[in-house]
């Protein structure tokens, strides 16, 4: 079970959470094409290494957040809020 | 003494403490802290149970939990625990023990034909063999050999026992109570960090209880093991638990322990839970899990009486009993001779110690040759004889060349097998460890792990005594300042005649003479897997250690491999022409050893297993003597039987009575959100399909939810409270999700929206009161409130008190009739609804479950979320296009409602359906084809997906999901059957009943 610390709250087990898959997806406004959207809704990196994704504290303050974890050993590099931008970690690099 | 093989004046059983059990039947005498295991050999007995394929009879070769052979059902009826390693189980008054797999008695077992027959079982036997006919499969084969291959038995009865679960945080875990783990523990206690100590076994120490002959600070291992467990013990910042196994390694320094508390105990305080799981965080985690001995293999290696030499040893100085009477010793390294001289001490005769080695030096060697005790170099073992007991072996000398001489007989009754240590990598393993092969010792070493983890003794290949305890005391210290704590003095114990470790080892299968025969040298004893399997997957172009694996099923038992995993890749090794490292390891994977579904559940059983949620009238339900049923985790009313009557009767007279007077439903599990804010409106309109901006406070509006893939994910009725308040409802299973699909958009997209959002499902109680009466009977009872037509039409909503209880009360319709839905706090609903219903009974006030509630719903074509969609339906597939706004700048499902396939003329669409026999009721689910007898395979035009007796039409209903239905009314289909003829059915409207819709707003 991995430990994520919610920047709200701080480390909490797994079991408190919610994921909410793959982060920094801009939604599109309803101009876009076809493939714009579908690309929005269904196309993902399938990372294998350094991931942004979100999770919410769903059995705790209910924020989301968005975390970045290395797919290859669970890892959790940091998690940082919403509206954040992406830290510039590699692994390796992180506390 | 009890049992012939027991010498008195060695191992730790308390003989002034007799404790009797049974086997098989028998009474087995033997002493307070005996296993199963060694009370039976201290009779003599080392059968103890059948293989899983063969039939072979089968006694211990180890003396823990890496046991492959002796595995015995323990306990009666519904306590019953099959399939424990008898080398574990520790005996206690009226113990009830049998063994497994045998047919009819353990030394008669017509199943052993299968032994005969082993060249007919090779590996990928049930791949190769049971293909054809194809009919067979589940009639004769399985049956058959589901019933000759196995283990024991389950119980069938609900467990009488508890469980339990428990969560602990610590600074240091130390896997493993052996000299490494004491070490560890006792430095890391030192700094005061918080430390657990697990052991599997019921006593600290480990290999340190079975050794005689090392002295460490002085003492006997046995008493340094008894002054360092007491020293842990004094601490308060160490816990330290026995008959708990590290199982399973997770993510983030997550360990899960099984702790056996009461299976030792012969009458154990029923208050105790049975077995314990702990789920501890560790900050950090020291590994002495210790090394395992492997087996040698050779023709006939499984023979009662063949066992490890360091179980032997154990069995010797930790309970006193000796193996046999007449030992021979089949070795690769120098551990052996040690156990040699010391069961010449107690009195066995060694026949001889084959050495698999040229020149073995070890002082040790030399000192069991001034014993006189004959060792026989470059020798190996060609076969054992014996069927029930081994009773002689061949041995023969290994030319320089590898070629084996003629073999020379030996008579014995137990032979001792030292094929070298294999450390325990299992954890390591579980922790997503990598291992590196070490070349000098001829075995994988744990490597890096992404864990925080640290591997400590022999374990990480140290098999030195001194080595071990100082490794251990290191990484326990390390531990300890890892996790943030200070220094501490070092546990340093001085190590005084212990013996050099052995140098040697052997993996794969013995040099054997000519050709010889492997088809019965077990690699994996428990899998009954041979060399020759192992090898034959090779030659059939198994490459990967992996699909060797799973081909065979080496290493796939129980055990996970424990005595196997090293033979099978020597074997492979020297098959494929690589070198081991060049192989590989398959991976170990959880649990370390079996644990029970008991503590797996642990309290999650019977009505814990899942909260259950009761609705306010519940209480009055039951009274009424109500069916109920699960709606997710609600326990809701689903019919009202009066006088014997059964569902379909009671549901005709509920129906009945809503159409034609007033019935009364609990519709309080309805999920409920309130969206408040000075955005509310706004926010409404970017989730909801439908526009909010024009609905006037007071007035509800039916609202669909799409997902952005344009499907609908859930519905229900909002009512504007105020300009910036809004009652949302979901369904009763949606509530959670909408929720949380709320907060999502809401706080990752929509930042700019002033909105607070909060469940209030548990808040608002809800008794919907539907029919014809409704209002006859509740106007008398709101407080002052004008609910006529005109006051509050259909979809009004009105804010006011009832009975002085305060009231959201929406004037809504699942029925088709006239409908109030009544929101009162849920503590106060018990009350309301006893008035209504006494107000009501003269009018014939009837209450109604779920199923009618279904039933009168379908009448008016009121589509169900989950029921008629199923995740890929658009609003206008269901009929609710006209819900769609078109004015609104964007909503979630927008941008994909206007793609071409979502808007395609052949969609499913929602219809109704009308069997030809007014008596046929339609089965949920049955697809729907265009002709009655049309060869398989058939692409279906649908799908019946809600379908009922419906009271008010006297005939079958049905509704249906059929591809362009709504431009097909009238037209024909069939439903094939999975018995009988397809039915046919024709195309209809889904609104059944008052097709017009008058009656809601009457």
């Amino acid at each position: 079970m991995l430990l994520i610390a919610c920047p709200y709250c701080g480390p909490r087990a797994e079991i408190e959470f919610a994921y909410g898959g793959e982060a920094h997806i801009a939604r599109p406004g309803p101009g876009v094409t076809e493939e714009e959207w579908a690309a929005f809704l269904y196309l993902r990196d399938n990372t294998k290494g350094v991931l942004a994704e979100r999770w919410r504290h769903s059995h705790g303050c209910g924020r989301f957040f968005n975390a970045l974890r290395d797919t290859r050993t669970d890892r959790i590099l940091t998690t940082y809020e919403m509206g954040t931008p992406r830290p510039d970690i590699k692994e390796g690099e992180a506390a | 003494m009890s049992g012939a093989f027991r010498v008195s004046g060695r191992g730790r059983v308390d003989t002034a403490r007799p404790v009797s059990f049974r086997f098989d039947g028998r009474t087995i005498r033997g002493y307070e802290g005996d296993t199963v295991a060694s009370a039976l050999l201290a009779q003599g007995q080392h059968l103890m149970g059948r293989s899983f394929k063969y039939h072979r009879p089968r006694g211990p070769i180890s003396a823990g939990s890496d046991e492959p052979n002796a595995l015995i059902g323990v306990g009666e009826g519904a306590r019953h625990t099959p399939n424990l390693r008898a080398t574990q189980v520790e005996i206690h008054k009226g113990l009830v023990t049998v063994s497994q797999n045998r047919g009819p008695r353990l030394n008669f077992d017509v199943g052993a034909i299968n032994t005969w027959l082993a060249p007919l079982f090779p590996a990928g036997f049930y791949y190769k063999t049971f293909m054809w006919p194809r009919g067979f499969w589940d009639k004769v084969y399985e049956p058959v050999i589901r019933r000759a291959a196995g283990l024991g038995k389950v119980a069938t009865a609900p467990d009488p026992d508890h469980y339990a679960l428990h969560y602990a945080h610590c600074d240091v875990l130390v896997i493993g109570g052996g000299p490494a783990g004491l070490t560890a523990a006792l430095a890391a206690g030192r700094t005061g960090a918080r430390v657990i100590l697990c052991d599997e076994t019921p006593e600290l120490g480990g290999t340190l209880l079975s050794d005689a002959h090392s002295r460490i600070d002085g003492l006997s291992a046995a008493e340094w093991v008894a002054k360092a467990g007491a020293e842990l013990k004094a601490l308060p910042n160490v816990q330290v638990m026995t008959r708990c196994t590290a199982f399973n390694y997770g993510p983030h320094n997550m360990v899960a322990l099984n702790q056996r508390l009461t299976e030792h105990l012969a009458t154990p305080d029923p208050a105790m839970p049975r077995e314990r799981i702990w789920q501890v965080r560790a900050a950090e985690v020291v590994v002495t899990a210790g090394a395992l001995e492997r087996p040698l293999v050779f023709e006939g290696n499984d023979r009662p009486g063949i066992l490890l030499a360091t179980a032997a040893r154990t069995y010797l100085n930790r309970y006193g009993v000796l193996p046999g009477k007449c030992a021979v010793i089949v070795t690769a390294d120098d551990s052996a001779y040690r156990v040699a001289i010391e069961l010449a001490e107690a009195g066995v005769r060694i026949a001889a110690i084959a050495d698999l080695r040229a020149n073995p030096d070890a002082p040790v060697v030399a000192e069991a040759k001034a014993r006189g005790i004959v060792v026989l170099p470059s020798t190996t073992i060609q076969k054992a004889n014996g069927n029930l007991r081994v009773r002689s072996v061949e041995l023969a000398p290994v030319a320089d060349n590898g070629r084996v001489g003629k073999g020379q007989r030996f008579v014995c009754d137990c032979v001792l097998m030292a094929g070298g240590f294999t450390p325990s990598l299992h954890i390591h393993s579980q922790a997503r460890g990598t291992m590196r092969f070490d070349e000098v010792l001829g075995v994988y070493l744990p490597d890096r792990s992404v864990e925080r983890l640290r591997s400590a003794g022999s374990c990480r290949g140290l098999f030195a005594l001194q080595d071990v305890l100082d490794d251990g005391a290191a990484a326990g210290l390390a531990a300890a300042k890892a996790a943030g704590g200070g220094d501490a003095e070092r546990p340093a114990p001085r190590v005084t005649d212990a013996d050099a470790p052995g140098a040697g080892g052997f993996a794969g299968a013995l040099p054997r003479r000519g050709l010889g025969s492997l088809a019965l040298a077990f690699v994996d004893f428990q899998n009954d897997v041979t060399a020759k399997d192992v090898k034959l997957a090779v030659r059939e172009g198994f490459q990967s250690i992996e699909h060797i694996k799973r081909y065979t099923t080496t290493g796939m038992a129980t055990d996970q491999g424990k005595s196997s995993n090293v033979n099978a890749l020597g074997i492979a090794s020297k098959e494929l022409g690589r070198a081991p490292q060049r192989v590989g390891l398959t991976t170990f994977r959880p649990p370390y050893t079996p644990v029970t579904f008991g503590a797996f559940a642990a309290h999650a059983r019977g009505d814990q297993f899942d909260p259950l949620r009761l609705a306010p009238a519940d209480g009055w339900a039951r009274a009424q003597g109500a069916v109920f049923e699960d709606v997710g985790l609600w326990r809701r009313a689903r019919y009202f039987p009066r006088g014997g009557e059964d569902m379909h009767a009671a549901v005709t007279r509920e129906c009945s009575a809503v159409r034609t007077a007033a019935g009364i439903f609990d519709a309080s599990t309805l999920g409920k959100i309130e969206v408040v804010g000075p955005d509310a409106a706004e926010f409404m309109n970017r989730f909801y399909i439908n526009a909010w901006t024009k609905l006037g406070v007071g007035k509800c509006r039916y609202g669909l939810v799409c997902r952005d893939n344009g499907f609908v994910y859930d519905d229900g009725v909002v009512g504007r409270i105020a300009a910036d308040r809004f009652h949302v409802t979901t369904t009763t299973g949606g509530a959670a999700g909408v929720l949380n699909m709320m907060e999502d958009y809401l706080q990752t997209e929509w930042a700019d929206l002033d909105v607070w959002l909060t469940s209030i499902t548990e808040e608002w109680g809800v008794i919907a009161l539907q029919g014809p009466k409704a209002r006859e009977i509740l106007a008398p009872l709101v407080d002052g409130m004008d609910i006529s037509a005109e006051a509050l039409p259909h979809m009004g909503l009105k804010e006011g008190t009832i009975g002085g209880v305060p009231m959201r009360l929406f004037r809504v319709s699942f029925t088709g009739e006239v409908g109030f839905e009544i929101n009162v706090p849920s503590g106060r609903m018990g009350a309301v609804w006893e008035r209504i219903w006494a107000a009501g009974s003269p009018h014939g006030l009837t209450p109604y479950g779920t199923e009618a509630m279904h039933v009168l719903r379908a009448e008016k074509g009121y589509l169900i979320v989950g029921q008629e969609t199923d995740g890929t339906m658009t609003p206008g597939d269901v009929g609710c296009g006209w819900a769609v706004s078109k004015a609104k700048p964007d909503f979630i499902g927008k941008r994909a409602l206007a793609l071409p396939a979502l808007n395609a003329p052949d969609r499913p669409q929602m219809v109704g359906l009308l069997t030809d026999d007014p008596r046929t009721v339609l089965e949920e689910g049955m697809q729907l084809v265009r002709a009655p007898e049309a060869p398989a395979p058939v692409s279906a035009d649908g799908h019946v997906t809600s379908s009922y007796y419906s009271p008010a039409l006297g005939r079958s209903i049905a509704i249906a999901m059929v591809k362009g239905g709504r431009d097909r009314m009238g037209e024909t289909l069939y439903a094939p059957a999975i018995d009988g003829a397809a039915i046919k059915v024709s195309i209809v409207n889904p609104v059944f009943y008052d097709t017009e819709g008058v009656r809601v707003n009457g």
